[in-house]
């Protein structure tokens, strides 16, 4: 359904995307993973005729976005990031100019506007004004213009950023139950929403595809194993050091790039007690070696559990091994609007993850 | 064409959803009110002068007296007020980023730029025709070449259009309005002044400068007169607008 081939966005000489290569089939819900910056609204705005790709080719239901664009946007529906509305009309007004533009006959055009405002729970404030709605019901219109017209294709940028926790679960329960047969692409950096919603997993890393795969056996496939946490009364820095051998010896990094991460104290533990998570290789089970270290220096084993690894460490496991987030040239990406919430878009807590298996 | 209608209905109702439209209208109808009655003043004092004397009273028509000054007022006026009406409407679209939705869409940007050139001549045409007034009020009292008058409307119609097209042009090229404002009245005013420049000079360079001044397009609408030269000068200029609109809307290589 969408099909992408080399493509590659450069302002001036600084490269948003660069040879972005993948193809999505017919109702897949495909989760595309990036930092700030990785190139996600980009490859978004070229797959919507918004901006042309400097080289390279996509195509919409097999329209070329360039060539055929009027043809391949009849086949899209798109909500921008922080969605941006005609904010000086009613939400019902709204929607009929958004029906007529996507030419929907002006004699089905109320049953459909009916149909997409009660998908969207939205019904009830079809005569306000947009912009005296709350953000989340903003949200909520700006996904019903993009349902008008029954596209074949979703394209949702940061369909939950801004958003607080409950309007967040409203967003992707409805996300999730409007996907139905459609082709879905959205865009977040918010990892377990990808686990949540997605049947498949993009991760760009500045403009680049990192990995392409299930959220759920991503891990294995770049060859991660699952994750150890340990929690011992010991001094983190040397656990972390002993770790860090034991999971790659004799390599000279820090352990934080060896796969060894130093988690925040679980509550009403005080500082002398240090939590770590270890991100093992494919086919290795640490877990009895890590008992013995400990043990073997004294200190007492409070905790010791794994997990298969994390979309979370799969990701940062990418980006790291990439040269980091913050590179020097990393490409900024043209950001529609400064309100860019970051509120809700930190890592779940992994303190709170499931305990997995042991 | 149902694209250009829909974006017509949209752009028009945004007018109206702002108070842009009732100031604009409002000023424009005190201004063009106080020449009125200024005009129709010195024409009265001039009829009752005129009144013993029946070979000056052939010299006094409503035409010469009241009209083409009112027209050369308004032209002004519309230099001043015009890139007021245009600059929101790619310049607002991309501050807010609703022009990366409308881009989205399956709609020609012909369609968009035709539709919102449209309704801002619409929103225009609202006060102007509340000017008929004018002449109506002339027309009771006494009479009313009704010729000029009308070529009279038919060049503000051409030159609202020529400042329309423009305006867009101006307004695609930034985010912000009022930089969109200040481009419309620098160019409306040297367009305007290209005139005094033609006058300065001599030879070709005079002859091109004097063409392309709005100033020597709009005294032969006021006399009733619709020469082919200024017609063509307003159809070349709405045109090139537009296409300038067009293609910066096309290159559309925007760092939103």
């Amino acid at each position: 359904m969408i099909q992408v081939e080399g493509l590659t966005k450069r302002y001036g000489r600084i490269s948003a995307i660069e040879g972005l290569s993948f193809s999505v089939e017919k109702g897949e819900i495909v989760g595309f993973l990036g930092l700030n910056g990785a190139g996600k609204t980009t490859t978004m705005r070229i797959l919507t005729g918004f901006i042309p790709p400097t080289r390279g080719r996509a195509s919409i239901a097999g329209h070329d976005v360039v060539t055929a664009s009027l043809e391949a946007r009849r086949h899209v529906g798109y909500l921008p990031e922080s969605a941006p509305l005609y904010t000086d009309m009613p939400v019902r007004a709204y929607l009929d100019f958004v029906g007529k533009v996507k030419g929907v006959a002006g004699s089905e055009r109320p049953g459909k506007i009916d149909a997409v405002l009660s998908a969207c729970g939205i019904a009830h404030v079809a005569d306000r004004q947009i912009g005296r709605l709350s953000k989340g019901y903003r949200q909520r219109v700006g996904l019903a213009q993009a349902l008008l017209g029954d596209p074949d294709v979703l394209v949702l940028d940061e369909p939950t950023s801004g958003l607080d926790p409950a309007q967040i679960r409203e967003i992707r329960e409805l996300i999730r139950h409007l996907a139905g047969t459609r082709t879905v692409i959205l865009s977040t950096h918010i990892l377990p929403e990808v686990e949540m919603i997605c049947s498949r997993v993009l991760i760009v890393h500045r403009g680049r595809l990192l990995a392409d795969g299930r959220p759920d056996t991503i891990g294995r496939e770049q060859g991660l194993g699952g994750d150890v946490t340990v929690a011992a009364a010991a001094p983190a820095d040397t656990l972390a050091a002993v770790l860090a051998d034991l999971v790659a010896p004799g390599d000279p990094r820090p352990p934080a790039d060896r796969g060894v991460t130093v988690l925040p104290a679980a509550p009403g533990e005080d500082g002398a007690v240090a939590r770590l998570r270890v991100a093992q290789r494919v086919g290795t089970d640490l877990r009895p070696e890590i008992a013995r270290a400990v043990v073997s220096r004294g200190w007492p084993l409070l905790e010791l559990h794994g997990a298969a690894a994390t979309l979370e460490s799969v990701f940062i496991s990418l980006v790291t091994k990439d040269g980091g987030p913050h590179a020097e040239d990393d490409a900024p990406e043209p950001v529609a609007d400064a309100a860019r919430a970051e509120g809700t878009g930190a890592p779940a807590d992994p303190a709170a993850e499931p305990a997995g298996k042991e | 064409m149902r694209n250009v209608v829909a974006i017509f209905q949209r752009e028009l109702r945004a007018y109206f959803a702002s108070p842009i439209v009732y100031v604009m209208a409002t000023i424009f109808l005190l201004i063009t009110g106080a020449f009125f009655y200024l005009t129709v003043r010195a024409y009265a004092e001039a009829s009752l002068r005129a009144a013993g004397q029946p070979f000056a009273a052939t010299y006094l028509n409503s035409t010469e007296i009241v009209f083409r000054p009112i027209f050369a007022n308004v032209w002004i006026i519309m230099l001043l007020m015009m890139p007021l009406l245009t600059m929101r409407l790619f310049a607002e679209e991309r501050r807010q980023g609703t022009i990366e939705l409308l881009l989205s869409y399956p709609v020609r940007d012909g369609d968009v730029i035709l539709g919102k050139l449209l309704a801002v001549f619409a929103a225009f045409g609202l006060m102007l025709v509340l000017t008929f007034a004018y002449p109506a009020y002339i027309a009771a009292v006494g009479t009313v070449e009704w010729g000029p008058v009308v070529t009279g409307y038919l060049g503000l119609v051409a030159l609202a259009f020529a400042l329309f097209a423009w305006g867009m042009f101006f307004s695609t090229l930034t985010e912000n309005q009022i930089v969109a404002a200040l481009i419309g009245f620098g160019f409306a005013l040297l367009a305007f002044i290209l005139g005094w420049l033609g006058d300065a000079t001599q030879g070709t360079v005079s002859t091109v400068l004097r063409y392309l001044s709005i100033q020597g397009h709009l005294e032969s609408f006021a006399r009733g007169v619709l020469d082919t030269r200024d017609v063509v000068y307003y159809v070349l200029a709405t045109t090139l607008g537009l296409f300038l609109t067009w293609r910066t809307l096309d290159a559309r290589r925007w760092r939103a």
